[in-house]
């Protein structure tokens, strides 16, 4: 009898998505009223409030910077957000690590020159999370900074991407970064987390998980850059549709 | 000359206004290679060559000669540390005073914890450090009547051209009406008035996107308190404090 040998290719995705096709996005500008600027992100079932607090007072006052203002970036998993167990709330390794990375990928836009000794506070909280949450929370975080008015270069747009079987996956779910527990015999897909300021193409977030090579990196990370501009779009016109009620009619201007 | 964006147009940071380089870069842009952009949000107002971006959103930053409500949050040897809706608190020096305060007085003769007052700013440095004065006529403390917050950016709407909109609501009203410049109003009359004037505030805050606002304004002071106004232009310097 002839041995059958059947070799596992992910040619298709879990969820029926092209390769290079976001999840369903969402973005609202305003969303929080008591903040100063607020922003509300979506990547399929991945949700994210931001609020932004601020120019103000810096507290302790030793952290005070008589240079510049502050950002402070504040990321949140809620505790029942997770897929299965209940996420211990309060702050972990993990979530220090990631409103540390959140800081310095929205730090390079911000310009705080004007406001020294102040600070900035972000605030992320997500009340359901399926992969990606650091991407989502960033794109979150910088609607609501530009709607707190705060001066900014440009709005920073993050994403997830991820290689395999001489595919680049975008916008990975829950169920592709952990492939192998959901196909039997696969490899763990390689989990790259990038922002870009899509004006410059410059990269202010990069991180990895798993293994990739050169090439396919590189091929990943055109992708990302690619596909990044239509999470850019969604925020573009979240922060308009907030103001665009707001167009002023000249006529009772005090001059 | 390329410009991609029309006058009073909505804008985000990041978004590019020109790609050439015969615009200069005004408020709240910036020039990356030869591409002018947009680096906070708000309205773009284009002035012949000169293109910058009025803002719609923010706090309220110090500015000297600005007239601002403020709240007294401490009391130091010299003066009174002002909390003035801003991410900076002010500072009024007892020498700031109409009248003279002797060494070691109790200053809270004069202002108290949580008082109210009217000031003008006299002096801000590059640190931010604001200095309020007291000096002026209508410069005081504010007894009875209430506070309400607004958009400091909506401010200039609410006073209009020259304060005519602030002095028909009071014209409509009988209230006396404070405006800050920091977005804190000053609303003091009869009760059932009071209402009629802070709904009118709300309303222009609310509506001072939609042309004919003066009209519609003077449509519901009218409607609402029955007092037929007068559109004559007002004459003089608005103030802030008349």
């Amino acid at each position: 009898m002839i041995q059958k040998v059947i070799i596992m290719v992910y040619n298709k995705r879990l969820d029926g998505r092209g390769f290079d096709e976001l999840r369903s996005i969402e973005a609202k500008a305003g969303v929080i009223k008591k903040a100063d600027g607020s922003g509300y992100f979506r990547m399929g079932k991945t949700v994210a409030y931001a609020a932004v607090y601020g120019p103000r007072e810096m507290f302790p006052k030793f952290k005070q910077d008589p240079k510049k203002g502050v950002l402070r970036c504040n990321y949140n998993m809620m505790p029942f957000s997770g897929a299965g167990e209940r996420v211990r709330p309060g702050p972990s390794r993990r979530s220090k690590e990631i409103s540390f990375v959140t800081d310095k990928a929205l730090s390079p836009v911000v310009d705080l020159n004007d406001f020294p000794n102040a600070v900035v506070d972000v605030y992320i909280e997500l009340p359901q999370t399926d992969a990606g949450s650091r991407c989502c929370g960033i794109n979150a975080a910088a609607i609501a900074l530009a709607d707190a008015g705060i001066p900014m270069r440009d709005i920073p747009a993050a994403l997830a991407v991820g290689f395999i079987d001489g595919n680049v996956l975008v916008d990975l779910n829950y169920e592709e970064e952990n492939l192998s527990h959901f196909i039997e015999g696969s490899e763990d897909v390689p989990d790259i987390p990038i922002a870009f300021i899509p004006s410059t193409d410059e990269i202010t977030l990069l991180q990895m998980d798993g293994m990739i090579n050169k090439e396919n990196f590189m091929k990943a990370l055109q992708k990302a850059k690619a596909v990044a501009v239509k999470i850019s779009e969604a925020q573009r016109n979240a922060l308009k549709e907030k103001y665009s009620k707001d167009v002023a009619s000249n006529d009772n201007h005090e001059e | 000359m390329a410009l991609i964006v029309k006058d009073k147009d909505v804008v985000v940071p990041g978004e590019i206004l020109a790609d050439d380089l015969g615009f200069i870069p005004g408020y709240g842009t910036h020039r990356m290679q030869n591409k002018l952009m947009a680096s906070r949000l708000g309205l773009v107002n284009i002035e012949g060559k000169v293109i910058k971006i009025i803002p719609l959103a923010g706090k309220y930053l110090p500015k000297r000669n600005d007239i601002v409500i403020g709240r007294v949050i401490d009391i130091l040897m010299g003066g009174w540390r002002v909390e003035i809706n801003s991410p900076y608190s002010a500072m009024l020096s007892s020498k700031e005073t109409p009248e003279f305060i002797e060494k070691n007085e109790d200053l809270t003769r004069y202002f108290d914890l949580d008082d109210y007052l009217v000031a003008k700013i006299v002096n801000v440095t590059s640190q931010n450090l604001v200095d309020l004065s007291v000096r002026d006529q209508g410069l005081r403390k504010i007894r009875g009547g209430r506070i309400i917050e607004v958009n400091t950016h909506k401010v200039p709407r609410i006073i209009g051209k020259k304060g005519s909109m602030v002095s028909m609501i009071k014209q409509a009203t009988g209230c006396r009406i404070i405006v800050g410049q920091n977005g804190l109003i000053w609303v003091d009359g009869e009760p059932a008035k009071e209402n009629i004037a802070v709904t009118a505030i709300e309303k222009i805050e609310n509506e001072s996107h939609m042309s004919g606002l003066t009209e519609r304004m003077k449509e519901f002071l009218e409607n609402a308190t029955g007092v037929k106004l007068s559109m004559d232009d007002p004459k003089g310097d608005y103030n802030g404090l008349q």
